[in-house]
């Protein structure tokens, strides 16, 4: 990165951090600097609040249910399977 | 059995272990493997509702439609099922079920052209998908260069616990590339660690952090224009 100070990191390369920020992947420096320039941008802090609501609301994703033809299929599979091995 | 530690400093004794499945195995998956070979019904629907799903997201990337990707996944867990009596173990159970879905995918999906290889993501990785999606000012801005032109305009969570939010997510993770939504699917839909996903879908882990991270970018801005509207 060639930000000449520390401090300025701009919000267009935060917003390129932001998961290496959130899986503990930044240097040490990096990271400060991301820290900094957080308590000091509204901006980025709003935006960082709204990455962190998407990546919450997919996971509700996983809730989505099987229809029980499918697990009927393959449990038919499962039983073909063990009948033939 | 005490574990006998080689003049390389890598232990040994583990082969051994019963059925083949090498002790590299977490206990929990040692035992999901010797309950399935002994035909337990109750831990492969388990298993399958765990699964499945997600396994349906992934294929979508190589076919082209959910109702193919749902059969891809049905073969997959012949597949799995028939493999199940040689797996060694040499990786975890979910990662070596990904792999061998991601092959039946792709053998369905025939085409090399919607299956975007791993090894093609370096060269993608350059300046050329960093269009600016947000507002920034200039790189050359006299006072506040690559700051925000216009800050993000502020969401109301409570939008998106609906169930419109849900499908917007949907609908945007089906458009992303095979690459980008396999890795969204496993890391923030189904919950996996990260080691796991660059196991099962065999990239590292600086790869995997890039492909999740213009995932979630995507999805962040699809939900951003709908999360704001109506809002004063």
């Amino acid at each position: 990165m060639s930000a000449a100070r520390p401090q300025d990191l701009a919000c267009r390369e935060l917003v390129e951090l932001l998961t290496e920020f959130l899986e503990n992947a930044l240097e040490e420096r990096t990271r400060t600097q991301v820290e900094q320039h957080l308590v000091l941008c509204p901006g980025c802090t709003e935006y960082l609040r709204q990455f962190r609501a998407t990546i919450g609301a997919t996971r509700k994703l996983a809730e989505e249910d099987l229809t029980e033809a499918v697990k009927e299929k393959l449990l038919d599979a499962f039983r073909h399977w063990r009948q033939g091995s | 059995m005490p574990a006998a530690v080689s003049s390389g400093g890598s232990f040994e004794g583990f082969t051994g272990a019963p059925g083949g499945v090498v002790a590299l195995l977490s206990a929990a998956d040692r035992e999901l493997v010797d309950r399935l070979r002994a035909g337990d019904e109750r831990t492969f629907l388990g298993l399958v509702e765990k699964n499945h799903r997600a396994m349906v997201r992934a294929a979508m990337g190589y076919v082209a439609s959910e109702a193919i990707a749902e059969e891809v996944v049905q073969e997959a867990w012949v597949g799995i099922l028939q493999g199940l009596d040689k797996f060694e173990g040499r990786c975890p159970l979910r990662a070596w079920m990904f792999r061998i879905l991601v092959n039946c995918a792709k053998m369905r999906g025939g085409r090399e052209a919607r299956s975007v290889p791993f090894s093609a993501l370096e060269r993608e990785d350059g300046e050329g998908d960093r269009r600016p999606v947000e507002g920034f000012r200039p790189p050359d801005d006299p006072r506040w260069p690559g700051h925000w032109a216009q800050a993000p305009e502020r969401w109301t969570d409570e939008r998106l616990a609906d169930a419109q939010a849900l499908a917007r997510i949907r609908t945007e993770i089906e458009k992303l590339p095979p690459n980008q939504r396999q890795v969204i699917t496993l890391r923030d839909i189904e919950d996996w660690e990260s080691v796991e996903v660059c196991e099962a879908l065999g990239i590292s882990e600086a790869n995997q952090r890039v492909l999740l991270h213009r995932a979630r970018t995507r999805v962040r801005q699809a939900l951003a224009g709908w999360a704001t509207e109506g809002t004063p």
